[in-house]
């Protein structure tokens, strides 16, 4: 007797295992820099990040009674991006109940793997600002100029935060950041390399760019939300984000906040995006412009987190809409 | 020759895997000791058997006749006597009712000569030469071949095409044919063109096979004759450009509705070696009782394009090509995407087994199913637009009846949506329980 099975007899060898290690394995780079800028202590918080998502997986998919398959990368993947999106300056306990929500509550109680909502890392995100709201605003750390990684690990960080380009500029004004930022000239090159205050692991478009260039190239991500996303952010920061119309500074707009981390690694999340390419053009679009809208009108200073929450749940209508188009309907058009 | 044709939504690209076979030539395997003719060869009813045990056959004589339904009838592969009225082991159906013919060693191989010409006769007179002569579409399809050369008369049709894509990996059984039978191939499309009453005539060729389409150019040049337009055109190497609506639409442009048959868009589509036993049936009188199959893969020790009898039993087949391998894990018959595992080397081939793959482990992918991650691969590789991770999720969750909203009757089941899957999901086996469920 032989194996049976129904065809197909081969398969590509693409995996999901293959596919969220690879994006965790695009994620080191971002973060090492993370290190050189804020110091050791953003490798602990992301390490805490990811045993607690692969921990939480495990004990969940144990309670519930499911198979475990925390080998498969996603639990890592979600402890990675959340903790890119925490200020490096917060407690270690901040992380775990991050982790919590997003891996258990996000995740294993909506279905488990693929049947999540809501992206499992934002949602964390989501719950540690309404929980920490303090910490979590202000925990940011100026970056280091001299190489030494261990300085806030001995020191401690309460007493050195700063705040971020954006909070700055939303709540004090243009003068403001330029005064704490520096000129236009000086700001986008090192908003782009990544030394400047922030989140983790959103501090560094070139790397964050490269990596979803990667990523593209393994045909794992398209450009399609991406770029809708970061041009529907530029041109209406462009036309709304001055203080004239067409006055708004639409590089810095894409360069903070987290958007490029959000546009390559958020929002191209398969279970949590649509997967027809109009429909993730039209995803793409609803997530840029949620986000100026919440950066000009509401009480956050980033809005990238909570645009794509948002959408989220847009997806499957999104999909139902926009379907893919058949080879040919039946003679006498569709029943 | 123009550029390479091709269909444009979906398709993929698995390793081809055909240099195992395509330099060997056919190889005439010797006349193993018992036939197994199973009686359900094509789409239809099964044929009823016309003789008794212990009857006397001789080579190409009829075994079984059709009673009802569609269908063609059935012939003696070799002389011999019939054994038993019984069952064989089948890929689907697990058993199927068939004919055991013990053959006869001393008897002298039949000699199957040029009758006379087939251009004296009437359309009417062919066609009936090809439904005697048990003709169906040995691609894979099965589909009894005079029937479909007898269009609807509502859909005129205009244009013949010859399939000679063999898009599916490992398979060179239709590039040997095309190589060395080049002629038998296009005078058979030339009797196929007769009895539809058409003049034009497209011969598809994936252009993986450079000496293929280099032969049938050749042979087709050489017999040009008035009232007949052939050529040859070269097909992209993409998977399922040899199906059958994909391929129409890679040469003619043309899109064949849902649920429509090819002639619905003026087209009939026949497969090369089936073209070529439909010259051998009108020419040469002979039914089809043997076929060329290609036996491949890392688990046979002698891969080989073989010249087979109809009901050959794969078991024979193993000892004429040497043994498998220790490491064998599934033997399939027909090709690595569609094709059917089997459980037993104790099957026989039919007039539809394209090929018989001895593949080892590191040849298939065994690996266990997980979550839909909704990645959307699939929804890219479908050639036919549907919506496979659906079908597979309203399936998993109890819905099979829901899924027609998703394209599940316009499947084919080619396998691309499960090729590409990183959850390694068995779509093909979603979309047929859905099939089985789902409301029209």
């Amino acid at each position: 007797m032989w194996n049976v099975s129904v065809s197909p007899h081969v398969r590509s060898n693409e995996s999901v295992d293959k596919i969220m290690w690879t994006v965790v394995a695009c994620l080191v780079p971002p973060l090492l820099l993370s290190v050189f800028v804020f110091g050791v202590q953003v490798l602990l918080i992301t390490a805490v990040s990811v045993i607690s998502c692969m921990a939480v997986e495990a004990i969940s998919q144990k309670l519930l009674g499911r198979e475990v398959t925390v080998k498969d990368g996603s639990a890592a993947l979600t402890g990675m991006l959340m903790a890119f999106v925490i200020p490096p300056g917060v407690s270690f306990l901040i992380p775990i109940l991050g982790a919590v929500m997003a891996i258990y509550i996000g995740k294993h109680l909506m279905g488990g793997l693929g049947y999540n909502i809501f992206n499992p890392a934002l949602l964390g995100r989501a719950f540690l600002l309404a929980t920490f709201p303090v910490a979590m605003t202000s925990a940011w750390l100026p970056p280091l100029t001299d190489g030494a990684i261990f300085t806030y690990l001995s020191s401690g960080v309460d007493a050195i935060s700063t705040a971020t380009p954006l909070a700055v500029l939303k709540e004090q004004g243009m003068l403001a950041f330029r005064e704490a930022f520096g000129s236009p000239a000086e700001v986008y090159p090192s908003f782009f390399l990544g030394w400047r205050p922030g989140c983790i692991g959103e501090t560094s478009g070139l790397l964050i760019v490269l990596g979803g260039i990667f990523l593209m190239y393994k045909r794992y991500i398209t450009w399609h939300i991406p770029v809708s996303m970061l041009g529907t952010m530029a041109v209406l920061t462009w036309i709304f984000g001055g203080d004239t119309l067409f006055s708004g500074d639409p590089l810095l707009a894409v360069l903070t906040g987290g958007a490029l981390l959000g546009a390559f690694y958020m929002a191209t999340d398969y279970v949590t995006s649509p997967s027809t390419r109009t429909a993730q053009l039209v995803y793409g679009i609803g997530i840029g412009a949620l986000t100026v809208l919440i950066r000009i009108k509401g009480g956050y200073p980033e809005g990238v987190c909570y645009a794509i929450l948002l959408m989220n749940p847009l997806s499957s209508v999104l999909d139902g809409w926009f379907k893919p188009k058949r080879f040919a309907p039946p003679a006498g058009g569709e029943k | 020759m123009s550029a390479n044709l091709t269909f444009p939504k979906g398709g993929v690209h698995p390793p081809e895997l055909k240099g195992l076979t395509e330099k060997l030539a056919i190889e005439v395997m010797p006349l193993p000791d018992e036939l197994e003719l199973i009686l359900g060869q094509h789409i239809g009813a099964p044929c009823t058997p016309t003789v008794k045990r212990r009857d006397e056959v001789s080579e190409g004589a009829l075994v079984a006749e059709v009673t009802k339904g569609l269908g063609v009838p059935l012939h003696a592969p070799a002389a011999g006597s019939i054994k038993a009225l019984g069952s064989s082991a089948h890929p689907l159906r697990v058993s199927a009712p068939s004919i055991t013919i013990k053959t006869n060693p001393e008897a002298a191989p039949a000699t199957w000569e040029v009758q006379e010409d087939w251009r004296q006769s009437t359309p009417e007179e062919l066609l009936k030469k090809v439904h005697d002569a048990g003709i169906i579409g040995i691609g894979g399809a099965g589909f009894p071949t005079h029937v479909k050369l007898k269009p609807p008369a509502d859909s005129p049709v205009d244009t013949l095409l010859l399939n000679g894509a063999e898009c599916e990996p490992y398979i060179t059984a239709d590039h040997r044919t095309m190589l060395e039978k080049a002629e038998e191939v296009v005078e058979g499309g030339k009797i196929l063109l007769k009895i539809l009453g058409i003049k034009t005539c497209v011969i598809g060729i994936e252009n993986n096979k450079p000496d293929a389409i280099t032969a049938m150019s050749s042979a087709v040049a050489a017999a040009t004759e008035a009232g007949f337009d052939i050529r040859v055109v070269a097909l992209e190497v993409k998977y399922t450009q040899g199906s059958e609506k994909q391929l129409i639409q890679a040469i003619t442009g043309r899109k064949v509705p849902s649920l429509a048959l090819p002639s619905a868009v003026g087209v009939v589509v026949h497969n090369v070696s089936t073209t070529r036993a439909v010259r051998d049936a009108v020419v040469l009188s002979k039914p089809l009782i043997e076929k060329v199959i290609t036996v491949s893969g890392r688990g046979i020790n002698r891969p080989a394009n073989l010249l087979v009898k109809v009901g050959t039993k794969v078991s024979d087949i193993v000892e004429f090509c040497g043994g498998v391998k220790p490491d064998l894990a599934r033997i399939v018959l027909g090709g690595p995407m569609m094709g059917f595992a089997v459980s037993t080397l104790d099957i026989p081939v039919t007039k539809t087994t394209s090929s018989v793959l001895f593949l080892t482990e590191d040849e298939i992918d065994s690996r266990e199913l997980s979550n839909c991650i909704r990645c959307g691969w699939c929804l890219e590789a479908c050639p036919m637009g549907l919506e496979p991770k659906e079908i597979g999720i309203y399936v998993e969750a109890g819905r099979p009846e829901d899924t027609a909203q998703f394209g599940v009757f316009d499947c084919f089941e080619c396998g691309s949506c499960a090729y590409v899957c990183p959850a390694k999901r068995p779509l093909v086996q979603f979309v047929r329980l859905a099939k089985m469920k789902a409301k029209r």
